[in-house]
């Protein structure tokens, strides 16, 4: 059964419902599109927030919009580009990756704090979320944060709704900072470099005052499927005509050593968002987040033991790996490994029954794992909102 | 008159007991007791309310922090947490019954990773510190509190601290990677690391901007950032405060992204020009210093569109600096204006947030209140953000001065809220905007948010009286005892 509420009172009072049920946890659904992530969730009732899709202020002029939690991405990226704006954290589509139909929304980029490229400068969603309003589990309609710009008035509540996949209030209104789309946007790109040689050359790149809004890495094999004939080393600069000259030049000076530095035609920036060099087959795929030099280790201590196939995104602070999925997609192999570095990853894509039987987001200490617990028994008492999802 | 909880007299019976207690965990200097040495502790940057603590205690490592943390757990002792002690909002004043927890000492810069843009410090260390410790190598910590001299990271993070900067560089929490967090049973727990996301809940959010209530971070992994090779300002002067703020809006819509920018009024003109002589033009109701950075190329590029930007909301001055002499000219009167405005009068200095649309009408409402306290009030902000920090002119000597200024203070956070704004934009709540947070949030809210400091400070025994108005924190710690 599928509830599709087009008010906040409607949801307030399906919750409050579910609530004093015994036993009747509710699946909260945006799109639909990233369903696949998280451990699966059991649940009779599901809760649409498609019909909140409205606007309910946006400024160009203080970059701020504020919009429900079902609007979808679309229609945002089509409002804001009508004033040359875009959101800052470049949301991802992961419909080809996960297999999914449907249209990404704005609530479902900030439960699963999807963030693309730009989060190496700009941010994650958390970043750009100046306030939300909410349900939480007992069904009352709550604000917390604000519009404005800086805002340091009681607990950063909208942070904390980021990425914690609805399972601590339905998220029904989110206001964020947006930001202007550059005068010219390029891609440089380094050829054949080794992963090791390829993370240093962006960390000296990371290192120029030159505002790079993107860095990523990919190792032969995946560089192919975005048609370079070798591996790429990618860089996306952005700003105004002189500026952003200035400082492709800088960049090519500084990046010599490593190589020569060419113009790229084509823009790999949202393949490189959505992974679709993972997209279409069966493997599982990990997110991995870590300390940008230490990722090439992992990735080389990985190929040791099993078959991965790897590309680095956030100068190397992230990495997607794609692995044979089998019973446990290898989580034993790589948290294990992971651990000589520090960092934590999380299973973005395997079959239901693999994301029932192993942690999908990175296992807490006992202490960390009871603050969790904490903060779910005090926003969400009856444990009904997206029960499961992210611990069992 | 802001109230404290009364002191519990059954804890300052245990006073010297604990002192000798403590003294076993640091060197005895590192206990302060007496009247005369706890007085430097008695207020923060809010020094209208002081009150000197039960103790002081200034420990060198985590493990002090977490031994002293766990002594005052079993006694029952609260504990305030205090890096340099500069909140303009009571963030770290004492009560009576209260043990101090002092940074000072922790200043140690632990690690410098360049490759990751990373830094690791002690929370104890100042702003500028860290700023200082990467800027030989070309590096720069973002968040930029005017204090940045004095103050301790431990307490920017606590507030969650800004500056004229965050336009484009993000406040503490956009810039902070992880935390040591001594917690109030005193356990030591790790949150986030040296890598962008953490895994699980964003307890890195919550921890920054809770005013020390979760947790004493005692150790900080921070974002380090390429320095721009240069910067410089322009100025432009306006006819009305409208007029000014509406550049402000077509700056930022169009796209140019300058690091700072900052609002002057008419009296902080004024009192900032005789003071500095810093070449202002005294014709005008409102300044806008705009700094933009890169290289000369660059900034001369950005500096053009944004005086075309500007040119048709017909600015009466604009200068713009062309080397390192006329910026320092430029931003000599905005430097000095707090001090220039201080040798004239004490001051509050407020710090609401509202929307960029609503600065010409909130500048008109409060001329307006300012005329009906008979209180002069500049006005000196980051205008970006929409910022605000009117600068509230009263004497301190004068009981029915003070009066009239706190209320005043609080009228104009009230006038934020209705302009759909906040109380405090980066000083936190602490003790001075306490009781207005129900201005802002219901009662519902705000236990929500108290239900957070329940999970992570049972006993409430972390900075308490802080943040949350009385009427409902005192009820709710009573029905937690009793229970």
């Amino acid at each position: 059964m599928t509830d599709t509420p087009d008010t906040e009172e409607g949801i307030a009072g399906i919750v409050r419902e579910a609530a004093s049920a015994v036993a009747m946890p509710l699946l909260l659904k945006g799109g639909g599109t990233r369903q696949a992530m998280g451990r699966p969730v059991q649940a009779a009732r599901t809760l649409s927030l498609a019909g909140l899709d409205g606007v309910t202020l946006y400024e160009p002029g203080e970059l701020t919009l504020v919009a429900q939690a079902g609007m979808t991405l679309k229609a945002l990226d089509t409002l804001l580009e009508s004033e040359n704006q875009q959101l800052t954290f470049e949301p991802s589509d992961f419909r080809a990756l996960l297999g999914s139909t449907g249209e990404p929304t704005f609530g479902g980029a900030i439960a699963t704090a999807a963030a693309g490229p730009r989060r190496l400068r700009m941010g994650a969603a958390r970043d750009a979320v100046l306030g939300v309003r909410y349900v939480n589990g007992q069904g009352d309609i709550l604000r917390a944060g604000g519009r404005v710009m800086k805002n340091v008035t009681g607990y950063d509540i909208p942070k904390l709704m980021c990425g914690a996949f609805g399972t601590l209030g339905v998220v029904t209104e989110i206001g964020v900072k947006v930001m202007p789309k550059s005068e010219i946007v390029r891609t440089l790109a380094i050829g054949g470099l080794s992963d090791g040689k390829a993370i240093s050359a962006l960390s000296a790149a990371l290192a120029m005052p030159c505002d790079v809004s993107a860095a990523a890495h990919l190792p032969e094999t995946v560089a192919r499927e975005l048609g370079f004939s070798d591996a790429a080393t990618l860089l996306r600069v952005e700003g105004f005509e002189t500026q952003a000259t200035y400082r492709i030049e800088t960049l090519k000076e500084a990046l010599a050593s490593f190589g020569p530095v060419e113009m790229v035609e084509s823009d790999p920036w949202v393949a490189i968002r959505d992974v679709m060099m993972f997209a279409g087959d069966d493997r599982a795929v990990w997110r991995i987040s870590m300390k940008a030099t230490d990722a090439p280790l992992l990735v080389a201590a990985l190929r040791e033991r099993i078959e991965v196939e790897a590309f680095y995104d956030w100068g190397g602070g992230l990495v997607w790996l794609a692995c044979q999925e089998g019973r446990d997609a290898s989580e034993g192999v790589i948290r294990q490994t992971l651990a000589a570095y520090g960092g934590h990853a999380t299973l973005i894509r395997a079959s239901d029954s693999v994301r029932a039987a192993v942690p999908v987001f990175e296992p807490e200490a006992a202490s960390i794992a009871a603050l969790s617990s904490g903060l779910k028994a005090r926003f969400d008492p009856a444990g009904i909102l997206n029960p499961g999802r992210m611990r069992p | 008159m802001i109230e404290m909880p009364v002191p519990d007299q059954r804890i300052i019976a245990k006073r010297d007991d604990l002192a000798a207690r403590l003294r076993r965990i640091v060197p005895a200097e590192q206990v302060i007791h007496t009247a005369e040495e706890l007085k430097a502790y008695e207020c923060d940057g809010l020094n209208a309310y002081r009150q000197p603590p039960m103790l002081v205690v200034l420990p060198d490592t985590t493990d002090q922090v977490s031994q002293i943390v766990k002594l005052c757990a079993a006694e029952g002792v609260p504990i305030v947490p205090r890096g340099s002690g500069t909140s303009l909002a009571g963030g770290s004043l004492p009560t009576a019954d209260a043990v101090v927890l002092g940074l000072s000492r922790m200043k140690d810069v632990m690690d410098v990773d360049y490759d990751n843009r990373t830094i690791r410090v002690q929370t104890g260390i100042t702003n500028l510190a860290v700023t200082g410790a990467v800027q030989p190598d070309g590096f720069f910590y973002a968040p930029d509190p005017s204090s940045q001299l004095a103050c301790a990271i431990g307490g920017n993070i606590a507030m969650n601290s800004g500056g004229a900067h965050c336009l484009k560089y993000g406040v503490t929490t956009n810039n902070l990677l992880g935390v040591t967090m001594v917690m109030a049973d005193g356990e030591v727990l790790e949150f986030g690391g040296s890598f962008l996301d953490e895994g699980g809940y964003d307890f890195l959010s919550l921890i920054c901007g809770a005013e020390g209530q979760l947790g004493i971070c005692t150790e900080a992994t921070l974002k380090i950032l390429p320095s721009a090779e240069g910067a410089r300002p322009m100025l432009f002067g306006f006819e009305t405060n409208e007029v000014a703020g509406e550049a402000v809006a077509a700056i930022i819509r169009a796209g140019l992204s300058p690091v700072a920018l900052e609002f002057m009024d008419k009296p902080a003109i004024v009192v900032s020009e005789n003071f500095a002589k810093a070449g202002y033009p005294l014709d005008v109701e409102a300044l806008l210093i705009v700094e933009v950075e890169g290289s000369d190329e660059e900034i001369d590029e950005q500096l053009t569109r944004i005086e075309a930007v500007v040119a048709p909301f017909g600015p009466s001055t604009v200068k713009r600096s062309g080397n390192d002499i006329e910026s320092a000219k430029i931003w000599a009167g905005r430097k000095a204006a707090f001090g220039a405005i201080g040798q004239l009068a004490d001051y509050i200095c407020l710090d609401g947030c509202v929307p960029l649309s609503q600065l010409p009408d909130v500048l008109k409402k409060t001329a307006e209140l300012a005329d009906k306290y008979d209180l002069k009030v500049a006005n000196v902000f980051h205008a970006g953000d929409g910022n605000l920090h009117p600068l509230i002119m009263y004497e301190a000597n004068d009981p029915d001065s003070s009066r009239k200024a706190e209320e005043l203070g609080a009228d104009l956070l009230r006038l934020c809220v209705e302009k759909d704004g906040c109380l405090t934009g980066e000083h936190g709540v602490g003790i001075e905007k306490r009781e207005l947070m129900l201005t802002q949030f219901n009662e519902r809210e705000l236990r929500q948010q108290m239900a957070i400091k329940d999970v992570f400070d049972p006993a409430w025994m972390l900075n308490p009286a802080k943040v949350f108005p009385l009427s409902l924190s005192t009820p709710h710690l009573e029905d937690r005892r009793a229970a």
